[in-house]
């Protein structure tokens, strides 16, 4: 698809953006005095819709369902977005693969709206039918499934199949045309590596365990960083430090909310440019990752005044905006 | 060479001329308008009130091929080749004729591809802050420029007979 043929779909975008919330709207749903009060505030900026109840989760799903409404309007190539739903995809196979070789229903942990049905990923699971999943599904959900019913290691299982999401998605990057793609892989294998090294140096993890869970990507040396979380966590800030994660590095001193926090402002950092663009799917795929970062900070905040947390304890946990 | 020169005769030149001068600019001002008619399109699906400026936008591509047209009438009045009863050119003045208009032709078709393109990126910024439309026109606009020189130095050459 030639890069004008998105002109359209840039300009609506463009258009929509101006609805993105900003950090000051942000901060405005922070300052509201409760849970209900958020979700007026989230009414009256045309969040849900009038047959959605006022609830968090369901005007949160309903604003997920827009962001593919808006998209499918848009006639352009689906196909580039894939990449974005890999995380939801492999969930579900995880998801699958547990509910198969432990007997114990997951009805309600699937993912809705992926290629393969939640029935047909369980009969594909059950029957060892492994042929019928996309082609980067094949191995890890073979190598899951044996290793779950061998060894009833459901850690084990989620390493499998997180690292093969991973590899799915910086295969995508590395096979995209279109530059945020590949920029976008790059970031979100990156940061995922850096989250498995500071977790398993926290729970105290083998060299072999952490390699069997890292995947490879160009800005990082899983090797290199391994053996840092082997050495503690002081190692693995020295090691972000020196290759270009600094920013990483400060957020890993600061707090685990603070690194948590990075870990996703890292993704929006890397599409930010795109709001230059005014050709190609780069803009597209970046509304949608703003959109879905927008989603999750809301939640965030719902979450937190649920809970009662102090308005400051929120800030410390809010994403940065793409506007 | 000079047999096909001549086959064609000073008039068939001339006709070319006109002809490249409506083809070339006119094919540049179609993919200009178009692309930012899209882009336009797109603003005004979300946002209709903003209809005024992004057509202000879209049509600024299409000069190029009005030039096109006036140059070719032009030409094409000047040795009254319009409407019949025209004096015969000589091959010499043909191709002279056939220059003169290579000029807005090339350059039409050159400059409204990529004010068509610049224009779409001002659309974007209208999309966003329309308070800015003002500085977002100049910026297709400075490439009006190069289409006016190209105009101005068709016209000049045109030959008097």
């Amino acid at each position: 698809m030639s890069k004008t043929q998105y002109a359209y779909a840039v300009a609506r975008i463009r258009a929509l953006e101006v609805s993105l919330f900003s950090a000051s709207t942000i901060e405005q749903l922070i300052a509201c005095k409760d849970d209900e009060t958020a979700i007026r505030f989230l009414q009256e900026r045309g969040w849900g819709s009038a047959d959605v109840p006022a609830d968090a989760d369901a005007i949160l799903t309903r604003e997920r369902e827009k962001i593919w409404e808006t998209i499918g309007e848009m006639h352009v190539d689906m196909d580039v977005f894939d990449v974005l739903s890999y995380t939801s995809w492999f969930h579900n196979l995880k998801a699958a693969v547990k509910e198969v070789c432990t007997g114990k229903s997951g009805a309600n942990i699937f993912y809705e709206g992926t290629p393969i049905p939640k029935g047909e990923l369980v009969r594909i699971i059950k029957e060892k039918d492994y042929k019928a999943l996309p082609e980067n599904m094949q191995a890890a959900a073979e190598e899951a499934v044996d290793a779950l019913l061998h060894s009833g290691d459901g850690q084990l299982c989620d390493v499998i199949i997180d690292r093969a999401t991973m590899e799915a998605i910086k295969e995508a990057g590395r096979a995209a045309e279109d530059e945020i793609i590949c920029d976008y892989a790059e970031s979100t294998v990156a940061v995922a590596n850096i989250k498995i090294a500071v977790r398993a140096s926290k729970t105290a993890k083998t060299l072999e365990f952490m390699k069997r869970a890292m995947a490879p990507c160009d800005t990082l040396n899983i090797d290199s960083l391994a053996h840092a979380a082997l050495a503690g966590m002081d190692s693995i800030i020295e090691y972000l430090n020196g290759n270009g994660y600094a920013e990483g590095a400060q957020a890993l001193k600061e707090s685990p909310s603070a690194f948590e926090r990075w870990c996703d402002n890292r993704i929006i950092q890397t599409i930010k440019p795109q709001k230059s663009n005014p050709f190609s799917v780069g803009p597209l795929v970046a509304y949608v990752i703003a959109r879905e970062n927008e989603i999750k900070t809301v939640r965030i905040i719902l979450t937190c005044k649920q809970n009662g947390l102090s308005d400051d304890s929120i800030r410390e946990r809010v994403r940065e905006m793409y506007v | 060479m000079a047999a096909m020169l001549e086959m064609i005769g000073g008039n068939g030149w001339a006709l070319l001329g006109a002809a490249l001068a409506v083809i070339l600019a006119g094919c540049g001002s179609a993919y200009g308008v178009g692309v930012a008619g899209q882009a336009a399109c797109g603003v005004v699906t979300e946002d209709p009130g903003k209809f005024a400026q992004v057509l202000i936008l879209q049509l600024l591509p299409g000069t190029q091929g009005i030039y096109g047209l006036l140059i070719a009438f032009v030409a094409l009045s000047r040795y009254g080749l319009l409407g019949g009863g025209g004096m015969e050119l000589t091959v010499a003045q043909g191709l002279m004729v056939l220059a003169a208009c290579l000029p807005i032709g090339i350059v039409g078709l050159i400059s409204a591809r990529h004010q068509g393109k610049t224009a779409v990126a001002a659309i974007g910024i209208v999309a966003k802050k329309p308070d800015q439309f003002g500085k977002a026109m100049l910026f297709p606009a400075m490439v009006e420029t190069y289409a006016i020189l190209a105009l101005l130095i068709s016209i000049l050459a045109l030959p008097t007979i």
